[in-house]
């Protein structure tokens, strides 16, 4: 077998060259060049909306390319339906896992290749298959479970099972990470490893930098639809490639100076919360969260970071502990609601902008008020005004660099960063005294991370007190005073930064106390 | 981006689909043995041709600009009342009631507003229940509102043909309400002041359905209350987020629709009738639907699809009248077919005219 990355004596496992695609009047893709190793990981990586998941829905199959050839293993292919995918052996794990949750393992993996009328024999085949497949490549399942029980890292070994049943010798992964815990990451990375020891190429799709340098053999960088470069793993650098990604120099971590910590702001007691269902998603939380101070709270995705951000804001009702805030003592006696706390100077940044934090079909400037729609920002009495609104939200686009500034384009019609900006703008505009922040830059581009960080920084120096919710440890990292760590519900524990390191996070976060 | 401009999407697209359907009834009437275009005229003259015509066209319009109000408000909201038809019969029943008790009291002047107010509120209470069971016992409002027309019309019944009924008579209707409880019609008023017209139903009811829409426009586009609606009616969480009271704000915005379906009775009971009597509404509650879908839910979409479909109905009768093989039910297939393709089918033609805007702009 050969060196990973060695020019191609056999011919390359996928050449992709002039690939141009276009929606109406965007260039999606503009003349691309690929080529691919056999049995490389080969890494690709861009900003959202740099053309990545374009140029592997082309290979795949789910949209024609306009102009350009395909070859795959020195072979040219016409690929025009993702059948044709399948047939010259490739397969792809999508972002959003394609499962029927109701189903079992094995019938998942079956589905779409039943091989025959009745399903007994090819269910029998195809059980065979998967104990093989477990053991060639540790990829250990039980056929018999419903896919709908299994956690996230065990449903995307369930996507890849599928695409290596249907014999795929190449196999896509769209942004694979994005949901994993650190632990199931590593795991995700030891599969793909020994799938490469095997013989499998592996096209790889991501945003984030650590997965390229210590996952692949080779990159290649795109930028508004262009390949800008190539490279060897080995011998390239993260700051290279954000470089190459954004097309100009990037401070990969913000200026972090030591905080001056002031009173506490904000103080939580025996946070408890019960579901619809009746699980418990909040467990005896406290917390004290001072002014000055950014306080993160590092956890794995559904461990209750979620519920905290919503009973401290007002959008759950508490059921049991209490809250101090602005001399008030808030608990399920006294409720407060999201309109409340938001008077009372506690501002809000949720996890999920698409649904909760921006109305998308809304102008921006629409946007731009959303929460403080009630106060004098929308305009006097009962009445809103336009023109104020859309004045107000000007000057808040100019100040927070959003692009385009247009006020009245609908807050879909942004790219995630932009969106994000406004949500961010929107919420610092309010002079929080308390700031609640979830996932600050989930699906954000560099550039605008690198903004948005500064922005959460300066507020803190402003003496505003910042609780931070997000699964990027990296994140984590970059902005946090101290750090706080969640399981099942629980505070595992709460950290300096100074002394919390990647190991000892990953162990708490995995519910072994510190 | 994947969405046509306004001029296409609110000024051609719906002429294409109103022409579309005129020419698929073209074949209908063909099809039967007359010349379309003939028959067309005939609709046209019979709609707008005189004075008379008009009074008559705007008149039905009346009905569709309040059914088609009180669906668009709620559709803000993302709640579907189908329950027009129920509210507009309740709204009758408060007419009533405050016409047949203040009648012989209470002058023109002050008549009015009272039965306005009864038949808005009547109108509004009987859509706040299904409000408030989806609000806050998870009672599906499609299900509960149209549950509701059938008890609307089952409560109807009894009350006039017992307490509310005329006394020495049969029918099922109430008596005649005093003078001063009867909205001014059209031509009295013009008479009045030196203008001659026909005589026709059109009443004051018109000027007060151009006045909701009015109070609908600043109400969803220009207070808070209704940025919180539309916020509400895009996304629920957002809504909560900022601090809208989701459950509060589903009763409220279906007891303002409903209110606005109850209005409509001004037009029948108060305009034209001066009486309750059964089955006012005849189905102008559900063509309400297709109004405010065709109309886009906003007022002055409102207003010109109901006075196209004010004109379908006037024309229509004409239609009938003129031509032997015309009937009444062909009248219907071509309401039916406008209903088809501005409503059901509104979106059809989208692709195509995204894909002829693109190119030449």
């Amino acid at each position: 077998m050969s060196a990973p990355g060695v020019a191609s004596v056999p011919p390359p496992a996928v050449r992709l060259s002039g690939i141009v695609k276009r929606f109406g009047p965007v260039v999606a893709n503009d003349h691309v060049d690929l080529e691919v190793a056999p049995g490389t990981i080969h890494g690709i990586i861009g900003e959202n909306g740099a053309g990545k998941s374009t140029l592997v829905s082309i290979l795949y199959g789910f949209y024609g390319h306009d102009e350009g050839t395909i070859e795959i293993d020195g072979r040219e292919v016409r690929i025009g339906s993702p059948a044709d995918a399948i047939a010259a052996g490739i397969g792809m794990v999508h972002q959003h896992f394609m499962l029927v949750p109701t189903f079992t393992v094995l019938e998942n993996v079956m589905l779409g290749a039943e091989g025959g009328f009745t399903l007994g024999p090819g269910a029998r085949e195809t059980r065979a298959e998967l104990a093989r497949l477990s053991a060639d490549y540790g990829l250990e399942i039980d056929p018999d479970a419903l896919v709908g029980d299994l956690p996230v890292g065990l449903r995307q070994r369930v996507e890849i099972l599928k695409a290596l049943r249907r014999s795929a010798r190449i196999l896509i992964l769209d942004e694979p990470t994005g949901v994993l815990t650190p632990g199931e990451t590593d795991r995700l990375f030891e599969i793909l490893h020994a799938l490469r020891d095997r013989g499998v190429t592996i096209l790889l799709i991501t945003h984030k930098l650590r997965e390229i340098m210590e996952g692949t053999d080779a990159v290649s960088v795109m930028r508004r639809g262009r390949m800008v470069g190539h490279r060897k793993t080995s011998g390239t650098s993260r700051e290279e490639l954000a470089e190459l990604m954004v097309g100009r120099k990037v401070l990969l971590e913000a200026e972090h100076g030591a905080p001056t910590v002031g009173e506490v702001a904000l103080a939580a007691q025996g946070l408890s919360w019960r579901d619809a269902g009746g699980a418990l998603r909040l467990d005896d939380v406290s917390l004290e969260l001072r002014a000055g101070e950014i306080l993160g709270v590092a956890g794995v995705s559904g461990n209750g970071q979620s519920e905290l951000l919503d009973v401290l804001s007002g959008i759950r009702p508490l059921q049991q502990g209490a809250i101090s805030y602005a001399g008030r003592t808030i608990d399920a006696k006294h409720p407060v609601d999201p309109a409340e706390m938001r008077r009372l100077g506690l501002a809000h940044v949720p996890e999920d902008r698409h649904h909760t934090g921006l109305v998308l079909p809304f102008e921006a400037c629409e946007n731009a008020v959303l929460g403080y729609h009630d106060g004098p920002k929308a305009g006097e009495g009962p009445f809103v005004s336009p023109s104020r609104i859309r004045g107000h939200c000007a000057g808040m686009m100019t100040e927070f660099d959003v692009r385009p500034p247009n006020p009245r384009l609908a807050a879909r019609g942004f790219s995630g960063g932009n969106q994000q900006k406004i949500v961010i703008a929107r919420e610092i505009d309010a002079a929080p005294k308390v700031l609640l922040v979830g996932q600050p830059t989930r699906g954000v581009d560099i550039g605008a991370i690198e903004f948005i960080h500064a922005q959460l920084l300066a507020l803190r120096d402003a003496g505003c007190a910042l609780l931070l919710v997000s699964v990027e440890l990296d994140e984590i990292f970059a902005l946090s005073d101290r750090i706080m760590v969640m399981n099942a519900g629980k505070v595992v524990g709460t950290l300096p930064r100074a002394e919390a390191d990647r190991n000892r996070l990953g162990l708490m976060m995995a519910g072994v106390a510190a | 981006m994947n969405r046509l401009p306004a001029w296409a999407e609110i000024g051609v697209l719906p002429v294409i689909n109103l022409a579309l359907a005129l020419a698929v009834s073209g074949l209908v009437i063909w099809a039967v043995g007359e010349n379309p275009f003939d028959a067309m005229l005939v609709m046209v003259r019979g709609a707008f041709g005189s004075d008379y015509a008009i009074g008559y066209t705007l008149y039905y319009a009346t009905n569709f600009i309040f059914t088609g109000l009180a669906v668009s408000v709620a559709f803000h909201a993302m709640l579907f009342n189908i329950g027009g038809e129920g509210q507009a019969a309740l709204g009758g029943l408060g007419v009533a009631l405050a016409c047949l008790a203040f009648d012989s009291v209470l002058p023109a002047v002050l008549m009015i507003p009272v039965a306005i107010l009864f038949s808005a509120g009547f109108g509004a209470g009987w859509a706040l229940i299904p409000g408030y069971l989806q609000a806050y016992r998870g009672s599906h409002i499609v299900i509960t509102t149209i549950m509701f027309n059938f008890i609307a019309a089952g409560l109807l019944v009894p009350l006039l043909g017992g307490p509310l009924k005329r006394e020495g008579q049969s029918s099922p209707q109430t008596r005649e309400f005093a003078e001063d409880a009867w909205l001014p019609k059209a031509h009295e008023i013009l008479d009045g002041v030196g203008i001659g017209m026909a005589k026709t139903p059109l009443n004051l009811a018109f000027v007060v359905a151009i006045l909701a829409c009015l109070f609908v426009w600043v109400l969803i586009w220009r207070t808070k209350f209704g940025y919180a609606l539309r916020a509400m009616g895009h996304s629920e969480h957002a809504a909560e987020y900022a601090g809208v009271k989701v459950r509060r704000m589903t009763v409220i915005a279906m007891s303002i629709s409903g209110a606005l379906a109850g209005m409509m009775a001004l037009n029948e009971i108060m305009g034209v009738q001066h009486k309750l009597v059964l089955n006012f509404t005849s189905g102008y509650g559900f063509t309400g639907i297709a109004v405010a879908l065709m109309g886009r839910n906003h007022p002055v979409g409102i207003i010109l699809a109901s006075v196209l479909f004010g004109a379908l109905f006037q024309g229509g009768s004409e239609l009938d009248f003129e031509f032997t093989t015309i009937t009444r039910e062909m009248v219907l297939v071509i309401q039916g077919l406008i209903i088809l393709f501005s409503g059901a089918l509104a979106l059809m033609l989208v692709p195509a005219m995204r894909r002829l805007v693109m190119r030449n702009g």
